[in-house]
């Protein structure tokens, strides 16, 4: 009990302190800052108080665009987490076919966001769109710039395509890392597949599907460049998401004011989420 | 500088307060370092982890009061003190 730590290296962190301060402390605060006052110009700022955030939380726009942003998370994880399972079980162990899978599984990673938006806004086209044209000659009526309903199946199937091969592939080396004596205690048993599934890939795979939710929930909560591009936020705003509703905001109308107060009530409930799912997870390790 | 970036007496005050918590939470950490243990809340925390869960929960206090009701922040200011100080000795 008597051993004396020297903390003396905790000085070596200092740089890395003040470059974080000034990378994002600083800005953070000037974000605070911002959001208590009404600014026309250098020089001409007003003091307004909490107006701001008053104007925010009670601003319809923002709360039907809250919603829907939840809406499209919870969305993005129920598909996303159960076919990312089943494609990384489907998935060969081993071998060149196991190799040319993940490679194949992961292309859509490599593709960046605003390549993606294109690609999918011309497939889904119903003139010259392969995916558009072919549901159209199915009989179906299908438009994603005119339909509500289309615009969102269409930005949902799109996040599915570009983010589905990220679970599989976590999951893949969920499963990849289960050791063999498993599998075969469960032959012996007799086990059927599904009781292999639910008894031992399942709660082995918790670890990677807690990951894969936070990052999924994270990106999809945050997305902006895909449905911009793909829809521009419409029909009318039925596809315009938190990210972009801040952006118009911020950029397109320079309200720096109200911008401010509302990335303010965005990063404290990115804040309180990460830290929910963070505190899942090391929850989860102790237990072990 | 303070000119320069518009910085306003209420903003400098609030950060005030957050850098004096922090200075003596690290300070009475120093002094009196403390164990995981397990109070009301679900799960087993230190004392910067009922800090953090209070000061988080004060800005959603403020918040929803600002959301829902014309009642003067003091009243939210008063209650977010009260939670944290229960947070912290009994959390």
């Amino acid at each position: 009990m008597n051993k004396i730590s020297d903390n003396r290296a905790w000085w070596l962190v200092l740089p890395v302190f003040l470059l974080v301060a000034f990378s994002a402390l600083i800005p953070l605060m000037t974000v605070v800052n911002y959001s208590v006052q009404d600014i026309f110009g250098p020089g001409q700022a007003y003091y307004v108080g909490t107006e701001w955030f008053k104007e925010v939380l009670t601003d319809q726009r923002l709360r039907d665009s809250l919603i829907r942003q939840f809406a499209f998370s919870g969305a993005v994880l129920a598909i996303q987490i159960p076919l990312g399972i089943g494609v990384a079980l489907m998935m060969p162990k081993s071998g060149v076919k196991g190799s040319l899978c993940l490679i194949l599984v992961a292309i859509p990673l490599l593709i960046p966001w605003n390549v993606v938006g294109t690609i999918w806004q011309i497939f889904a086209r119903g003139d010259i769109g392969l995916f558009g044209w072919a549901i159209n000659q199915m009989g179906m009526d299908y438009n994603y710039t005119g339909d509500t309903l289309d615009a969102w199946l269409t930005v949902l199937l799109m996040d599915v395509w570009h983010w589905t091969p990220l679970v599989a592939l976590l999951c893949y080396s969920g499963l990849r890392a289960i050791p063999e004596a498993f599998y075969q205690a469960a032959e012996i048993d007799r086990a059927s597949k599904w009781a292999v599934f639910r008894y031992i890939q399942l709660p082995r795979l918790k670890s990677v599907l807690i990951i894969a939710v936070l990052l999924r929930f994270m990106d999809s909560f945050m997305i902006y460049i895909e449905p911009f591009v793909l829809t521009g936020g419409g029909p009318g705003s039925s596809t315009t998401f938190l990210s972009q509703t801040l952006t118009t905001m911020a950029i397109g109308q320079f309200d720096l004011g109200r911008a401010a107060a509302f990335s303010l009530i965005y990063f404290l409930i990115v804040l309180l989420i990460s830290w929910l799912f963070f505190t899942a997870i090391t929850h989860a390790d102790k237990e072990k | 500088m303070v000119a320069w970036m518009n910085w306003t007496p209420t903003v400098m005050v609030f950060f005030a307060v957050i850098v004096a918590i922090l200075t003596v939470m690290t300070v009475y950490e120093l002094v009196a370092p403390c164990t995981e243990r397990k109070g009301f809340l679900p799960i087993e925390t230190t004392r910067g982890d009922r800090l953090f869960i209070g000061l988080l929960s004060a800005a959603y206090i403020h918040l929803t009061f600002l959301a829902v009701s014309d009642i003067t922040l003091w009243a939210a200011l008063t209650i977010s003190v009260i939670w944290l100080l229960i947070l912290l000795r009994w959390g």
